[in-house]
């Protein structure tokens, strides 16, 4: 396969997926293709599923109780959802970033040493050296080298945010989500995390939900409108802005809507 | 009409007022008289008696002449059962506080829970009861003991005692670890047990320990099952298939016997100051510890 097939071939595929919260339909017949090493951007009005459909491609909606599904989704031309999936290596392909930072309460080195402890077996400095080359990844290193087993729970926000990344790429998976990872964070933290999703889609597919369209328009390549558990519309980022091919979209992006 | 009404109902809440302020206080001050009393009557065992001997000293041999009020051994006593109780009742308890709160489905975990807060309500003298008609025998027959009345019948029967102050504390501890982390956790492909192991156990350290604490405050300070169960002999113990005889079981079963004003009355005081001090000092540690955890 040459370079510029993998970037035509969708590394991710939702295939006519319907998601149930117990009579609730959250998602209606979402069929997309995710490319790889690209951003999408996933925008809506809240409520619209835009978390359900991030939380049923690592498959954590597993946790919230009477959860059923149809169809598929299929990662790297594997399946996700049916018998004999192994979460713990999917989850290990398919790191997410929740809205609120969430560091372990452990020191900022066990932080990013978390997922190679469970799934690496490395030696004491390899060890180290994922977490040194997680943290550079993440612009953290220079600063926090000198503190590494300080409480991860004493950094500021953007940097708590940066660890919960740091912490994903340490066990190198393919896809990160990230569910509104800004809007926790103040102006100037915002602009630094954006600045790194841009940096880390030359090595991850990343899909983000976000409910700031300035920053859907700055970070993605693809964007993905849904309206009400549906996809309405899905393109490049920059046609979906200038000339989106659905009134509702555009009603939703102009703010006319939503 | 209405001014009569207006004054009443000043009254009411004048004396309202006056009657809970007074109940504030004489609780303080029933708490200040019942040390300074345990102060006073304990501290007078040293007008005649060396505090020293007292601290350090092996023997208590309270009825003999000269007479010898040596703490050690019901000090020894009291540290060797609770410790052997909280050796038992740690892992035991953290093993259910992860059962109740982390695997147990919910409608068995609401069972569970008042299964070991109903066993907080019975009363210790009937598990001493129960203790002393199976626990002892059992005990002597599976180490082949002289007899059953030893420490370690006592650590298992204070270990049941401890149960649910340990369980609850620590289920409560688990529960208050915000989800987030363990989201966070699974998220990044730990298992079940590895969220526990490495995150929520972690995290909710500080409550665990603070319940361990209130848990051995329970232990040292219980008296009629371990007077029950244990022995009473007051040697100094090297194992716990020994009979020992604790602190609040020499208080209880000769403070019928001495006479009051006498050296062997003052000395059961002074035990108790000791006592006082320990209890204090461990409620004040799980203090510290909860304290810790509701900062983090
Ligand atoms: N665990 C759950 N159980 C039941 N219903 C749920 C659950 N989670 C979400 N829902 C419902 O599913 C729908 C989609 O929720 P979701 O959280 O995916 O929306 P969202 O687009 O992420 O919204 P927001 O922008 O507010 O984050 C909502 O109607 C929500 O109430
Ligand atoms: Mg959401």
């Amino acid at each position: 396969m040459s370079p510029a097939d993998s970037v035509d071939q969708p590394i991710i595929r939702v295939e006519d997926f319907d998601l149930f919260y117990g009579g609730f339909q959250a998602l209606l017949k979402v069929n997309m293709s995710i490319r790889p090493r690209q951003v999408t951007a996933i925008i809506g009005p809240s409520g619209c599923g835009k978390s359900t459909l991030l939380r049923s491609i690592n498959r954590m909606n597993d946790l919230a109780g009477e959860v059923t599904t149809r169809g598929q989704i299929i990662i790297d031309k594997q399946p996700i959802y049916g018998k004999g999936i192994n979460m713990v290596d999917l989850r290990k392909r398919v790191g997410m970033v929740f809205q609120r930072p969430n560091p372990f309460p452990l020191s900022i080195f066990e932080n990013v040493a978390f997922g190679p402890r469970l799934h690496l077996g490395l030696s004491k400095t390899a060890l180290r050296e994922v977490v040194e080359k997680s943290l550079t990844g993440v612009g953290l290193w220079e600063e926090m080298k000198d503190r590494l087993y300080a409480p991860a729970l004493s950094l500021t926000g953007e940097e708590q945010q940066r660890l919960c990344i740091a912490r994903l790429i340490a066990v190198s998976p393919e896809v990160l989500l990230m569910d509104e990872p800004c809007s926790a964070l103040d102006p100037i933290a915002t602009d630094h995390i954006e600045e790194l999703i841009r940096e880390l889609k030359s090595q991850y597919t990343i899909v983000i939900v976000t409910h700031n369209m300035a920053q859907a328009a700055r970070v993605s390549d693809e964007t993905a409108y849904f309206y009400l558990g549906e996809l309405i519309e899905m393109g490049q980022t920059e046609k979906i802005f200038t000339r989106p091919q659905k009134r509702a979209t555009e009603d939703y992006i102009t703010g006319r809507f939503g | 009409m209405k001014s009569v009404r207006r004054i009443w109902n000043r009254i009411v809440e004048f004396v309202i007022e006056k009657a809970i302020f007074l109940a504030g206080i004489l609780s303080i001050v029933f708490v200040v008289l019942i040390f300074v009393f345990l102060l006073k009557e304990g501290l007078s065992l040293f007008k005649e008696y060396s505090p020293l001997a007292f601290l350090f000293g092996t023997k208590w041999y309270p009825i003999s002449h000269p007479p010898s009020f040596g703490i050690v051994p019901l000090l020894l006593g009291s540290v060797v059962v609770t410790l052997g109780s909280i050796v038992i009742a740690v892992p035991l308890g953290v093993g259910a506080a992860i059962y109740v709160g982390e695997v147990a489905p919910v409608w068995l975990r609401e069972i569970l829970k008042a299964t070991v807060e109903f066993l907080a309500a019975i009363p210790s003298i009937v598990l001493g009861f129960i203790g002393l008609v199976t626990l002892v025998p059992l005990v002597k027959q599976v180490f082949h003991l002289q007899t059953g009345l030893t420490a370690i019948s006592g650590s298992i029967m204070l270990a049941f005692m401890a149960m649910p102050t340990i369980v609850s504390m620590m289920e409560d501890a688990l529960r208050a670890v915000p989800s987030s982390y363990r989201y966070g956790a699974i998220a990044l492909g730990a298992t079940r047990w590895q969220t526990i192991w490495r995150v929520m156990l972690p995290a909710a350290s500080s409550g665990m320990l603070a319940a361990v604490m209130l848990g051995i405050g329970r232990v040292i300070g219980e008296t009629m099952a371990v007077m029950m169960i244990t022995g009473n002999a007051a040697g100094i113990p090297t194992s716990l298939m020994q009979p020992v005889r604790t602190m609040t079981a020499t208080i209880a079963a000769e403070m019928g016997e001495a006479v009051q004003g006498s050296d062997h009355y003052f000395s059961l005081f002074a035990i108790g100051i000791v006592l006082f001090i320990i209890t204090f000092a461990i409620n004040l540690t799980a203090a510290f510890f909860i304290n810790r955890r509701s900062k983090a």
